[in-house]
């Protein structure tokens, strides 16, 4: 046996592997919970993944729920599986950092309504990931603990915001994280590791918990293995919460019914701006347009459409994102939770520092544009007239829906980055949102699932819904997961 | 539009509660002066007569029922607090002779 054998249990399977051999009880829930524990701690240094395990909790929760079986009162799919939250999600008693200094110390008196929903159905928390600090990135390399790695290859992102909760799901550490994206903080990530992300339609999920970045984009949603498992994920977080009122009436349908395997006869859209824009690696597209291909090949019909505006859309995203964060972040004053700069000399004093001392230079920026586009003078020329152009951008998509069931374009222009390589310019880091953030803008839901691989690295095929169809993505992801096997391929283990 | 001054960004950053050291007004106000090139973009739109959006889901505001539940407890709204003392935040003098 060499070390690494030693060291590196096996990766986990996926949510419905897993939830197989509880119900049949050829594992427990503590073995699994041990099992995750024992692989993140052993794949840290690799993928610095990790803000916080939270291993003795964990446990307990799991030897509560192989009781409950024992019992026969097993909760559902989700029940003794172990799962981790993107640490921009609160649970009771635990610490959320939002991987910023800001945030040093607070502990939240509450669970986010997600939280609250995956614990009751038993689910165990076993951590908390990494992320860009405050969600304000696309690497990673935001996050005041440090960037995580790609488990594909350590030299290079994981993408972000939520790239911890990716990489453990591609790393087979849990079968099932929870992110947030703002401008495709779950399908970037999502692409350059591999794994299934979903972004709902806005207030599909509830907000509650989820520290807010800006208001109007935000979504929580699930990164898994495979779409079925993604369903399960989805129908146990979704639905209306009377603590956010954003949070939409409409029922919950049943997701898992609408994987049929049967795409014959549906209208896959292709956007024309989305296979032309400049700087897209030939790579990707070659697997994006296979993936169409198959699609095809399965009995869909692929039609051409046009989103005119979509050159509009990063512009249009960075003013009003940052415009709201600014307006959310003013919350950080070291006055209620938090970091205190020490020994203020006054009011103002204690503000200026606290913000000062406590922010990355990223979230500075963002407030400094929020600000700027929102002060006296700026705030017609820039925020109105980027609400005017989410209007434009959300007609586009209304338009593109009356001719076909659902978009299929790339999630990313390109496979994962290396770290480093883009951390000095802001603006061309924006750039990698471009097939993501249009989609926060207009509030439809998006669906990222692995294509391929383009020189070793995975490649994200996205799928663009209209507002509350999530279960047609599921449909046509987890068709193509029956006909390719792209969803089973591991990263190398690490040595 | 011009492009905006080193001066501008340190009034903004005062309005923001944000000091900058002097290499970081400088590096920002050459961020944000490429930022506001890029996104000068929308001026090619005619958005006249545009309505905006503020609201990606159009749904009225919801009301609930008016009954009382259960707040979070004075203790607990309070153990995060850097300094708190009577059941309150406590922050530094303001007015200029008090405490």
């Amino acid at each position: 046996m060499t070390p690494a054998d030693r060291s590196t249990p096996e990766p986990l399977g996926s949510l419905a592997e897993l939830g197989a051999a509880l119900a049949a009880r050829r594992i427990g829930s503590r073995e699994l919970v041990d099992a995750a524990l024992a692989r993140a701690s052993a794949l840290e240094p690799v993928l610095h993944a990790f803000v916080g395990l939270r291993a003795e909790r964990a446990r307990a929760e799991a030897a509560e729920s192989d009781a409950r079986r024992a019992r026969g009162e097993a909760r559902g799919p989700l029940d003794g599986i172990p799962i981790v939250l993107k640490d921009n999600l609160v649970q009771a008693g635990e610490p959320t950092t939002c991987c910023s200094r800001i945030l040093e110390g607070f502990v939240s008196p509450y669970d986010a309504s997600v939280t609250r929903r995956l614990r009751d159905a038993g689910a165990v928390v076993i951590g908390r990931t990494n992320l860009d600090e405050f969600a304000m990135g696309s690497s990673t390399e935001n996050s005041a603990r440090g960037p995580s790695r790609n488990p594909w290859d350590p030299g290079r992102t994981p993408g972000g915001s939520s790239g911890g909760s990716a990489a453990v799901v591609a790393a087979g550490v849990v079968p099932l994280a929870l992110g947030s994206d703002t401008g495709g903080s779950i399908r970037q990530p999502a692409a350059c590791c591999g794994v299934v992300g979903l972004k709902p339609t806005y207030g599909r999920v509830s907000r509650y918990g989820l520290v807010a970045f800006a208001s109007s984009l935000d979504q929580i949603g699930p990164f898994t293995r495979t779409a079925a498992d993604c369903a399960v994920a989805l129908a146990a977080i979704a639905g209306h919460d009377p603590h956010d009122s954003t949070s939409l009436p409409e029922p919950v349908p049943r997701y898992a019914e609408a994987l049929t395997g049967d795409v014959s006869g549906l209208r896959l859209g292709l956007p024309r701006e989305y296979f032309v824009a400049e700087g897209v690696e030939p790579g990707v597209l070659a697997c994006v347009r296979e993936a169409a291909a198959e699609l095809e090949r399965a009995g869909a019909k692929l039609v051409e459409v046009s989103l005119p505006h979509t050159k509009y859309a990063i512009a249009t995203y960075y003013l009003i994102a940052t415009a709201e964060a600014s307006s959310n972040l003013a919350r950080y004053d070291g006055v209620r939770y938090g970091r205190r700069a020490a020994h203020p000399k006054d009011l103002h004093d204690l503000y200026h520092r606290t913000r000062s001392e406590g922010f990355g230079a990223e979230v500075k920026r963002r407030i400094l544009l929020g600000t700027y586009v929102l002060s006296a003078g700026y705030y017609d020329a820039y925020y109105r007239k980027a609400q005017q152009v989410r209007t434009l951008l959300r007609r586009d998509f209304e338009r593109a829906f009356e001719g076909c069931d659902a978009l299929l374009t790339p999630t990313a222009p390109e496979t994962a980055f290396r770290l480093g390589e883009k951390a000095s310019d802001p603006l061309r880091m924006y750039l990698s949102d471009v097939y993501t953030v249009s989609t926060n803008l207009a509030g439809i839901p998006g669906l990222s699932l692995p294509c391929g691989l383009a020189d070793g690295l995975p490649v994200g095929l996205q799928l663009l819904g209209r507002p509350l169809d999530e279960a047609t993505l599921l449909r046509i992801a987890d068709a193509f997961q029956r006909r390719t096997d792209h969803h089973l391929r591991r990263p190398p283990e690490p040595r | 539009m011009p492009r905006i001054t080193r001066d501008e960004v340190e009034r903004i950053a005062a309005l923001a509660r944000l000091s900058l050291a002097p290499d970081e007004a400088e590096r920002m106000t050459a961020q944000l002066g490429a930022l506001l090139d890029y996104v000068a973009l929308l001026g090619e739109l005619d958005t006249r007569d545009i309505e905006p959006t503020s609201h990606p889901v159009p749904i009225a505001t919801p009301l609930r029922e008016d009954r009382a539940g259960t707040p979070l407890a004075p203790e607990l709204a309070l153990a995060n607090a850097p300094e708190s003392e009577g059941g309150a935040f406590r922050v530094p003098p303001i007015i200029e002779g008090g405490e």
